[in-house]
């Protein structure tokens, strides 16, 4: 059977049946996963040119007529991958709550006022090295119901492609000393401390622009190694 | 195959939340869609196929807030083709409150398999839901394919949850496909 991405990292992620994130309980699958070999149909994946990023797209602070507000945060970093490696021009959507840990989603029934200068949704491509730069304002943490006294650390959602359907995931950023790390069962359903620790941000003061904005470094690191979407599978 | 160490950690998953839409699946936010459930459009060759199903939770009851994505080969089962304007083999979707479903593509051809096998078509599939930590990998075959009965991957599938990899074709041409995530019928789900 040809696994030809190694499994090792995979254990960096959380398990499906983590019941202290109660949304789980009637959602992960009670039977056991089934290995998959990998085929062209998982080496492969969706190639986003830059027709998919439009110009201020990854400046989330103007979008709208007025500036949002909130603390004017700018995120920046790298897209490795498991050999540290850059992976070039791949497609990073995120979103978040506003400065006041409200969503402008339909369903979020979170008492904190909306900002009519804040959507909170924003995409970008990533550089020949990887890089990639988000211009926006610090989320909110937010209560929800998953237990008693329960709040979101203050989060912005991840979501990416890399090179193939293997490397294809949606994750989470933290900012660094948050106190609600330890009471979060999402950011806790994360089994290895390490590997939790790769969720927050690194607030970095090169990054810092003076008079304008606090920097963030978060880098991220996706599934492969050597691997590239045109790559034949071989056995070996 | 060879094992060696991996230089960096991998980035852990965590889930999608409640509250994607108006970034991924935009569309009723007015935003600018980057893909939807439309995978194919209409000069593209293939056979076209529309699949619909419901995503369903431990208690049967509709997942309201699950986000699927497909990824398939063209019509000649090659991925990322060249020249293909108006397909680019990947599609999006969120769940209605009902927990409904669909996708309009092309019926994809064959894919090589491990050791030289051949692949039924099939589209990979991906789900993200508010309480799934790591997505979900799944496939979907099609009933009416008699190359299902010597896939390697179906094969490698205990015979009595097989028909949940298994979109059935109904008497008007749509092909259903139900996600179960937990309890009786559960969708079988890969470890990839």
């Amino acid at each position: 059977m040809s696994l030809i991405y190694p499994r090792d990292g995979l254990k960096a992620h959380p398990l499906n049946a983590s019941p202290a994130y109660a949304s789980t309980l009637k959602r992960a699958p009670s039977q056991p996963l089934i290995l998959l070999p990998h085929t062209l149909s998982e080496i492969s994946g969706p190639a986003f040119g830059h027709s998919a990023v439009q110009a201020g797209d990854s400046d989330l602070t103007l979008r709208h007529e007025g500036e949002p507000l909130g603390e004017r945060i700018i995120v920046t970093g790298r897209v490795l991958d498991e050999d540290g490696r850059p992976v070039p021009h791949t497609l990073i959507e995120i979103w978040q709550a506003n400065a006041a840990g409200r969503y402008v989603h339909l369903r979020d029934q979170h008492p904190a006022p909306l900002d009519p200068n804040f959507t909170g949704a924003g995409r970008a491509l990533t550089d020949a090295e990887g890089r990639y730069r988000f211009v926006t304002i610090k989320p909110g943490a937010y209560p929800w119901r998953n237990h008693h006294n329960a709040w979101r650390p203050a989060h912005i959602h991840f979501s990416l492609f890399g090179p193939s359907f293997l490397s294809r995931v949606i994750t989470q950023m933290y900012f660094p000393g948050d106190p609600l790390f330890a009471y979060d069962p999402i950011f806790q359903s994360i089994p290895d401390a390490k590997a939790r620790e790769r969720l927050i941000s690194r607030f970095d003061i090169d990054t810092t622009e003076p008079e304008w904005a606090l920097g963030y470094q978060f880098d991220i690191v996706l599934r492969g190694r050597n691997a590239t979407p045109l790559e034949e599978p071989h056995d070996d | 195959m060879t094992e060696r160490r991996a230089a960096l950690g991998l980035t852990p998953s965590q889930t999608v939340g409640p509250f994607y839409a108006y970034a991924l699946t935009p569309r009723a936010y007015g935003g600018s869609e980057l893909v939807n459930e439309r995978v194919a459009t209409d000069g593209v060759p293939g056979e076209r196929i529309t699949i619909r199903g419901h995503v369903l939770d431990g208690d049967g009851e509709p997942v309201p807030d699950a986000m699927i994505e497909i990824w398939q080969a063209d019509a000649d089962g090659r991925h990322n083709a060249g020249g293909n304007a108006g397909f680019t083999g990947f599609g999006r979707a969120e769940t209605s409150p009902e927990g409904f479903f669909h996708f309009e593509t092309v019926r994809p051809g064959s894919v090589q398999g491990p050791d030289g096998t051949k692949q039924a078509p099939h589209l990979a599939v991906s789900v993200f839901a508010r309480g799934l930590l790591l997505r979900l990998v799944t496939r979907i075959y099609f009933s009416d394919d008699s190359a299902n009965a010597a896939d390697p991957v179906l094969a490698l599938v205990p015979h009595e949850r097989r028909e949940t990899l298994i979109a059935q074709r109904g008497p008007d041409g749509v092909f259903h496909f139900d996600i179960r995530l937990q309890g009786e019928g559960e969708t079988v789900f890969f470890d990839v």
